[in-house]
């Protein structure tokens, strides 16, 4: 190997700087793209199991058209397809706001929600159906009995797939380097241009996505047994090797 | 809007972009079919590792799959991009690259696959095959690898679609697939909305209609 490394290149000039600002951004865009995700994943989850047709088949179109099509080809659409037909006013402030974090946040968000609404409706279709019944029996309004019965519920059960899906959530935000969101991927690309030291670079992000990964799945586990309703949920037994 | 931009570039955009079929290497499927069997191939041996009774093939296998899980695919692909030319010493076109990448990349989650593949299978299959005195090498190939493929074909199907939309971020270290195609038509002609909308579309028909085409799988393979 004719490679030399040089793993002071991390801790001295700039490195630390903008691998730091990298991070806060990767969590800033995250975080709003998530709340984004997560809103509209669960009205579009709960709607698709509603009995009212129209409000269904608008929520099937909503995640089958934003599922199935690459994040990337999102990013660009919403970054260099939509601003140039919004009208002139709008045009000038998004410019002046940081339309990429924007339009990466947006393309984040409605592509995350749509794959959140799968895993909420799959979450409302495991509760037993005489928990809608019981609900209505005793009043509520089907509107009351999503609300306080059906989605606290379905938002406990659905805890483990919800989790890796905010991971992948927080792992695709590096898709937004492609318009130019100055996030981790792209600040280690930045030292990585900056000091020709590419492997201690990313070796750097690396070790940073993994522990966001790791930590984040290990408060998880933990908010999950917390949370969890007895008999609802078949505890996995640890593995018997 | 003037949709005769995809016309004019559309066998630039489908036959090179999408298929591959061009004077350059590139194409959507020509990089996605071979990742996902490359894939699938390291994948069995991942899978059946995380599953081995020795903890010096369980521990690596895990960390393995734990590793590429927790890593973004860009991440995975600069990584790639960085570190084949160094290993190598010689340059490596972005087919390569990509090609590489995809390979080791979606192996840690076609591994998770075929690890709950192998675990569907009932055990009573395989106190039987070691009953009838196979080894266990042989009732892993002959007996549980084979059922388990069955089942794992509806997971394996909807992979197959993430991986397709996920090799358009081969076109971040230039290799030609369809998003690159319309980047690069884009750069000449300055139509966003009618390229990005024409790929989206292009992309959905695909994965619509694989994710179906599992949905169906799913519903006939489950045993009644």
């Amino acid at each position: 190997m004719s490679y030399t490394f040089d793993w002071s290149v991390l801790w001295t000039g700039q490195s630390g700087h903008w691998l730091l600002q990298g991070l806060l951004t990767t969590l800033n865009i995250s975080a709003l793209a998530w709340t984004l995700a997560a809103a509209l994943g669960i009205v579009s989850g709960a709607l698709r199991t509603v009995a009212f047709k129209p409000l269904a088949a608008l929520a099937a179109f909503y995640v089958e058209f934003f599922r199935n099509v690459p994040l990337l080809v999102w990013m660009f659409f919403w970054y260099f397809a939509v601003p140039p037909m919004l009208p002139r006013p709008v045009q000038d402030w998004l410019y002046v706001h940081g339309v990429e974090f924007l339009a990466g946040m947006f393309a984040l968000g409605i592509y995350h929600g749509a794959r959140f609404s799968e895993t909420i409706r799959s979450g409302i279709q495991s509760i037993p159906k005489t928990q809608f019944e019981a609900a209505l029996s005793t009043g509520l309004t089907t509107a009351q009995t999503y609300r306080l019965v059906i989605v606290p519920i379905a938002l406990r059960l659905i805890i483990p797939p919800a989790t890796n899906e905010s991971l992948n959530l927080l792992k695709n935000s590096s898709v937004a380097l492609t318009i130019s969101v100055a996030e981790l991927t792209f600040q280690t690309r930045q030292i990585e241009a900056y000091t020709a030291k590419a492997f201690e670079a990313l070796t750097a992000g690396t070790l940073i996505y993994l522990v966001l990964c790791l930590t984040i799945a290990a408060i998880m586990a933990r908010v999950e047994r917390r949370v969890a309703i007895p008999g609802m949920i078949a505890r996995v037994s640890p593995a018997e090797h | 809007m003037d949709f005769g931009v995809i016309l004019n570039n559309s066998q630039f955009l489908l036959a090179q972009g999408f298929l591959g079929i061009g004077s350059f290497t590139g194409g959507t499927l020509r990089l996605a079919i071979p990742a996902i069997v490359l894939g699938f191939l390291l994948g069995i041996f991942i899978g059946i590792g995380r599953l081995a009774r020795s903890r010096w093939v369980r521990v690596p296998a895990t960390l393995y799959v734990e590793f590429f899980r927790g890593v973004p695919l860009v991440m995975v692909i600069f990584w790639f991009w960085f570190i084949i030319p160094v290993l190598l010493r010689l340059p490596i076109p972005e087919y390569g690259v990509a090609l590489a990448a995809f390979v080791f990349f979606e192996a840690a989650y076609l591994g998770e696959i075929v690890r709950a593949g192998i675990q569907s299978v009932a055990k009573g299959q395989v106190e039987a095959a070691t009953a009838t005195g196979l080894t266990h090498g042989q009732t892993m190939r002959c007996v549980v690898l084979p059922q388990a493929l069955k089942n794992m074909i509806p997971a394996l199907v909807t992979q197959f679609i993430v991986l397709l939309k996920d090799t358009s971020l081969a076109s971040i270290i230039g290799y030609v697939d369809l998003t690159k195609a319309a980047q690069i038509v884009n750069n000449r002609e300055i139509r966003p909305f009618e390229l990005y909308l024409f790929i989206a579309v292009v992309y959905w028909f695909c994965a619509y209609g694989m994710s179906r085409y599992a949905r169906y799988l799913e519903q006939r393979l489950t045993p009644a």
